[in-house]
């Protein structure tokens, strides 16, 4: 037995105290970076205002021949608070404020399209059974073993002009991103199907269209949950990942993705484009993925939850949209 | 041995085989609906090759003329069926001197370069291949090392700062990290190239050198997803029965470790490492595009930009093949693997 655990009375107690304290300040600080977050997409135009620029406006005098931005830290002072995009001389926090409303807009929109697919189908696979339940299966397991992101880019040299952007990419994102949210709801559907509430509900007479909608449903919620805190940093990152490829949204809405993309050729003349868009985007996914972390520990622990369906439940860990290549 | 033991394990090993077909089967089935659905949206979709391979002055004559020679004036069905036929026996579009050899298996042919897709994906094949296998063998030493060595001192220091990089790892995009790798190795402390690709058969040491950053890169985003699966498999398994049986035994902490618990753990990894390098097989795309490496991934982008339709079905379909198959043979191990899996 580790030392730690065998710490006697009073002192391990405290010990454990503090432990469980910092595991919720982690979850905490990380809610709080993303409420930031959201906060500034809410507020970008009024930041802007307050700074005096917009991120769309060119300023050609604040770069150098070579395209370059001019003075230090890639062009940062008191006009410009995060410096100036080379080549146009945008303003470089309008950019990353405004490309918060985008990254936050585009992710919360795809997650919501993929969980309202992946609850639909789940519960309704887990609950109904049957044949249903193998072509939902069949389905799942063929769109979990897609070349996804291949297939993002791929539809993006075909979808016809007059569709937007942004909404070809969150039908996209979200589209493909709602097979991991069926599995883990259909695992769940299962098991709470042959639960003692379920049985009593039925025997006395309940609708099948009561039992689901009524049972199973308030008993998914906490699932759900989970899963959707932890699906929203993978669309965000979906979404950097195609702009960043130039087939996501495309210019002159800022983007966090697209900025990335662009700060490729600067990366060695002016590293601070590469940090500021690189840097928002990465907090953010992580405070995120923190935060559904500490969630999960909070409200479904992983050990008590293990029922139905545990190779599924394997994978469920990994099944989402696979951006990280 | 008796009889009957003799005829159980015929039976066992016919019922195995029995499976095994099954899934082979079923892998091809899978591979018919999902090339026919890629066929369907890529073909029904409002993109016209004949229609962008025209030219600007495109009189109807000539945009008849181009259907014709694509195949393309023939119904979607039919089209589809052509192409099937076609990865089997090739097939040759137009007639006449101006006629285009497809061999055989032909995934379509990319009329704006003028070769068969087959070859231009032959050609960069080995670039892909050299990224993926690499930066595997580095996350798998890696994640599941790390993993290993978090679980079996829980809640140490050790621990916490493994699953701190972990998830870091898990929120950082692997173009971000590439990035920052090119800026640290390549421009500051000069000593990778930050770009291209040399063939492996040119110059071993040269191609290393050059993969070294995308094989870190993609390996320390890998890393950290299975580092966290490594941990959290092997606590479990090391809670249960047999494992606390394996200890009253006597037997040493490594031993049970390696033996009893990491078999255990074996199989989700396998589980995720099937599909995660099928997915890289079939293009490392924003790796490729980062270090400016000429693979499948940078020729899916190309072909995309210049709307070349044939030669982007053909890198959809081959990376869905690459993906089905892994996941076929993540099926066929797991009986290897775990008995009770099998029958």
């Amino acid at each position: 037995m580790p030392a730690s655990l065998a710490a006697p009375g009073l002192v391990g107690q405290v010990l454990r105290q503090a432990r469980g304290w910092r595991r919720d300040l982690w979850t905490a600080g990380a809610g709080a970076v993303v409420a930031t977050c959201v906060v500034v997409a809410l507020a970008a135009p009024l930041l802007t205002a307050v700074e005096g620029q917009d991120p769309f406006t060119y300023h050609p005098d604040t770069l150098d021949a070579s395209g370059a931005p001019a003075g230090p830290g890639g062009g940062i002072g008191p006009t410009h608070w995060f410096g100036v995009e080379p080549l146009t001389g945008r303003d470089l926090f309008a950019v990353v404020v405004h490309g918060a409303r985008t990254s936050l807009g585009i992710g919360l929109a795809a997650t919501a399209l993929a969980v309202g697919l992946g609850v639909a189908a789940g519960a309704t696979a887990g609950f109904l059974g049957g044949w249903y339940d193998r072509l939902t299966t069949r389905v799942i397991d063929v769109l979990l073993g897609f070349p996804t992101l291949v297939f993002m880019i791929a539809l993006g040299a075909i979808a016809p002009t007059d569709l937007p952007r942004p909404l070809l990419v969150v039908l996209v994102v979200g589209g493909f991103g709602w097979p991991s949210v069926a599995r883990v709801v259909r695992g769940q559907t299962l098991s709470l199907r042959q639960r003692g509430f379920v049985l009593a509900s039925t025997a006395m007479g309940a609708g099948r269209g009561h039992v689901l909608v009524r049972q199973v449903l308030p008993h998914l919620t906490v699932t759900v949950v989970v899963y959707t805190t932890l699906l929203v940093p993978q669309m965000i990152a979906t979404e950097a990942a195609l702009s960043f490829l130039g087939v996501g949204v495309p210019p002159p809405t800022p983007s966090w993705g697209r900025a990335i993309g662009d700060a490729v050729a600067w990366v060695s003349t002016d590293p601070a484009f590469l940090a500021f868009p690189g840097g928002a985007l990465f907090l953010l996914t992580l405070a995120l993925t923190v935060l559904g972390d500490g969630l999960q520990d909070r409200l479904a622990p992983r050990t008590a939850d293990r029922t139905a369906d545990r190779t599924a439940d394997r994978t469920a860990d990994r099944s989402g949209p696979r951006e990280a290549r | 041995m008796s009889g009957t033991a003799r005829r159980a394990a015929t039976a066992r090993r016919a019922a195995r085989a029995r499976t095994a077909a099954r899934r082979v089967a079923s892998a091809a089935l899978t591979l018919l609906v999902v090339s026919a659905l890629t066929y369907a949206v890529f073909y029904l979709l409002p993109a016209d090759p004949a229609q962008l391979s025209c030219g600007k002055p495109c009189t109807p004559e000539r945009l008849q003329q181009a259907r014709e020679f694509m195949a393309l004036d023939r119904s979607v069905p039919r089209q589809y069926l052509d192409f099937l036929s076609g990865l089997v026996s090739g097939r040759s579009f137009g007639t006449g001197p101006a006629a285009v050899r497809c061999p055989a298996p032909c995934l379509g042919y990319s009329f704006r370069l003028d070769r068969p897709v087959v070859d231009l994906m032959a050609d960069r094949l080995p670039v892909t291949v050299s990224i993926a296998l690499g930066a595997a063998v580095l996350w798998l030493l890696l994640g599941v090392g790390a993993g290993v060595a978090a679980a079996v001192r829980p809640r140490t220091l050790l621990d916490r700062g493994v699953m701190t990089l972990a998830v870091a790892g898990v929120s950082t995009p692997t173009y971000l990290l590439g990035l920052l790798g090119i800026l640290l190795f390549g421009f500051t402390v000069h000593v990778l190239p930050v770009s291209g690709y040399v063939p492996l058969t040119e110059d071993p040491a040269a191609w290393a050198q050059h993969l070294v950053l995308p094989w870190c890169v993609l390996a320390a985003v890998f890393a950290a997803v299975y580092a966290r699966l490594t941990r959290g498999q092997l606590l479990e398994v090391l809670q249960e029965d047999h494992i606390r049986a394996a200890r009253a035994r006597g037997l040493r902490e490594r031993r049970v470790v390696g033996i009893h618990g990491l078999r255990n753990v074996l199989l989700p990894v396998v589980s995720v490492l099937g599909p995660d390098l099928g997915g890289l097989l079939g293009g490392a795309v924003i790796t490729e595009h980062v270090f400016s490496l000429p693979g499948l991934g940078s020729l899916l982008l190309d072909a995309v930009g210049s709307v070349d339709l044939p030669l982007v079905v053909g890198i959809t379909l081959l990376s869905a093949f690459l993906i089905i198959v892994a996941n076929a043979v993540v099926d066929l191990c797991y009986g290897l693997l775990d008995p009770r899996v099998s029958g």
